[in-house]
């Protein structure tokens, strides 16, 4: 089954490395999503690209800036083809922006009823 | 046999079997249900079949397939339909079902579902308790216990947290999340008359001893689940608690006590040095008469360093001032940082009050937490003094102990047990807690001049009864040869493929 990895970096966690230590998280990455269990996965700009789009009173309210207001933001998801949970979580151990004061949440992506058949 | 006894004794095997046979724990447990259900009345009628749990898994692999066909879960149903091609186109009870129950546990202990859901799981699944006792035993209504069952049953399903033993790497942290479950389970039934959760913990505690036996921390958590339940009659009188000092000893449980130490015994040979083995270890040398102060001194300082907690400091500050008098504990005491803790208090108090008594020429008292007092002696403090970091701190222990002029007590007599128990501790200062080159600091290991060292030991032969050789080499390298090494097959099978993934 599928699960996303929904990565939440530390603003503050890559910028502080130098130019030897970013190409090692790179590197780190490109060898994460080289593994065969790695669908898709992309990194995301940064936090102040963003915009949140609301309802309020049928209004559509826009407010500049990510939606939850907390010290980690999504910064990127990688999503993987795993039996099992376990199987989810080892390669979710691999996330370089774990080692940096990331937090990573998995999450089983909600199979579709057509894919079933 | 009575049916009660039957269910007791198979729920687990059968729910495992039926978890591994359609990959969905709520189909199973209905099935499971509805098996035990079936049984209760044939049972009534015909007396029961010759197979009990092959007949129960048969009936309940029907019921499971009921539901799915009923619920058009067209992918379990080709699943099912692969499984029962393999199983042969009779579909009659097999004589012999495979023990699924070790998946089952490392099902309902993964790290993934909140601690509470964990212990609930567990209870249901292996130990057959009804939502309602597992509510009433932890005092929450039993809407919230099944809403809590309900969602961590989702999440098993959802995320699809395996039904499988993990893999070498990953085992050693998953078995500590196992037996965390139990012993949270033992220590949330301590005293609680409603549910006998110390009882199901234990039952639980032989279960993993009977699939895991060649881990020396399941033997150990068991022993000391053992050792601590055997005093349970007499812990409590007229309501009030009773300290292990003034405990009616011929109301302790001869039996469970005598088992509790072969099965420390058994551990230590195996290689059990975490924090259970040492727990047992000290619950073990408590009910000796006279306790072993300096071995138990060494055995908290042990524990301290595994855990790191304050509170076994202070323990381990009850046994100094035993070995040391009032003032090597309490300078342990002073240096804690656990204000709000009120048995911080309480000890600091008892010990201020024997460090009084010591200082003038009084009539000899009586401790709260021990009756009579052992007495240091020059043997024991010569014992710990070469080789301690600290030997200044020693000896002044010793001086302002010896300076209440009380008698010498023999040293006790050593004693298997005790030696493995000293074992464990290693060897370490019983005042300052640092580890100790030879000699070793107690009187027990003092008298045993071949003892080998717990840490660097690879045999020998002989000191441990009738194993032929023990296994104490440090503690990483040890762990790793011994999960790699493993001679229980289970662990060596690759993990079962979920119901789902039949879905792609």
């Amino acid at each position: 089954m599928r699960y996303a990895l929904l990565i939440n970096e530390s603003p503050t966690g890559y910028a502080d490395l130098d130019e030897a230590g970013r190409a090692a998280v790179t590197a780190d990455y490109l060898q994460l999503m080289a593994d065969p269990q790695v669908l898709d996965g992309d990194r995301l700009e940064p936090g102040e690209t963003a915009t949140t789009v609301r309802l309020t009173d049928g209004q559509v309210m826009l407010t500049d800036g990510p939606f939850a207001d907390t010290k980690e933001i999504l910064g990127g998801f990688i999503l993987v083809e795993a039996p099992d949970l376990d199987a989810a979580l080892a390669l979710a151990r691999r996330i370089p922006a774990l080692r940096h004061g990331g937090v990573v949440e998995v999450r089983p992506v909600r199979e579709r009823p057509a894919a079933r058949r | 046999m009575r049916f009660e006894d039957v269910f007791r004794a198979e729920w687990g095997r059968v729910l495992a079997a039926l978890v591994g046979f359609c990959g969905d724990v709520d189909v199973a447990e209905e099935a499971a249900q509805e098996a035990f259900a079936a049984a209760a009345q044939r049972w009534e009628r015909d007396g029961p079949p010759e197979h009990a749990r092959a007949w129960l898994v048969a009936v309940g692999r029907n019921r499971a397939v009921d539901r799915l066909r009923r619920e058009r879960r067209l992918a379990e149903r080709a699943r099912l339909a692969a499984a029962a091609a393999v199983a042969g186109p009779s579909g009659g009870p097999a004589a012999t079902v495979p023990d699924e129950r070790l998946e089952l546990v490392f099902m309902c202990c993964h790290p993934a579902l909140a601690p509470e859901a964990r212990v609930a799981l567990t209870l249901r699944a292996l130990g057959g308790l009804s939502t309602a006792e597992i509510a009433r035993a932890f005092l929450v209504p039993e809407e919230t216990m099944k809403r809590r069952l309900t969602r961590a049953r989702t999440k098993v399903r959802a995320a699809a947290i395996p039904f499988a033993v993990p893999g070498p790497d990953t085992l050693p942290e998953r078995l500590a999340a196992v037996l965390a479950v139990v012993y949270l389970i033992f220590n949330q039934g301590y005293g609680d008359g409603r549910v006998d959760l110390a009882a199901e913990a234990v039952r639980l505690g032989r279960t993993l001893r009977a699939l895991l036996p060649d881990e020396p921390e399941v033997g150990a958590l068991l022993a000391l689940m053992l050792l601590h339940d055997s005093r349970r009659a007499a812990r409590v009188r007229d309501g009030e608690l009773v300290l292990l000092a003034d405990q009616d000893r011929t109301r302790w449980n001869a039996a469970q006590l005598a088992e509790g130490r072969a099965l420390l015994d058994d551990a230590v040979t195996l290689g059990a040095t975490g924090p259970y083995a040492v727990q047992a270890a000290i619950a073990a040398l408590q009910t000796e008469d006279p306790i072993d102060w300096p071995s138990v001194a060494a055995l908290y300082a042990r524990l301290g360093r595994l855990t790191g907690s304050p509170v076994v400091e202070l323990n381990r500050a009850v046994a100094v001032a035993e070995v040391y008098g009032p003032a090597a504990g309490l300078a342990i005491v002073d240096a804690l940082d656990l204000d709000g803790y009120r048995y911080l208090h309480s000890t600091r108090a008892e010990l201020l009050r024997r460090l009084g008594d010591a200082a003038a020429p009084a009539p000899r008292t009586t401790g709260r937490w021990t009756s009579p007092r052992p007495t240091p002696n020059a043997a024991t403090c010569t014992a710990a003094a070469p080789g301690c970091p600290e030997p200044n701190r020693a000896t002044r222990a010793h001086q302002s102990s010896d300076s209440r002029g009380q008698g010498r007590r023999p040293p006790a007599q050593p004693r298997e047990s005790l030696k493995k128990c000293t074992r464990v501790a290693g060897k370490v200062c019983a005042s300052c807690g640092q580890a100790l080159a030879a000699p070793s600091v107690s009187r027990t290991a003092a008298a045993m001049p071949a003892m080998p060292s717990a840490l660097g030991c690879t045999g020998a032969a002989g000191a441990v009864g009738t194993r032929p050789s023990i296994h104490l080499r440090p503690a990483a390298g040890r762990r790793r040869a011994r999960w790699s090494g493993c001679r229980c097959p289970r662990t060596r099978r690759p993990p079962r493929p979920p119901g789902r993934r039949a879905s792609r």
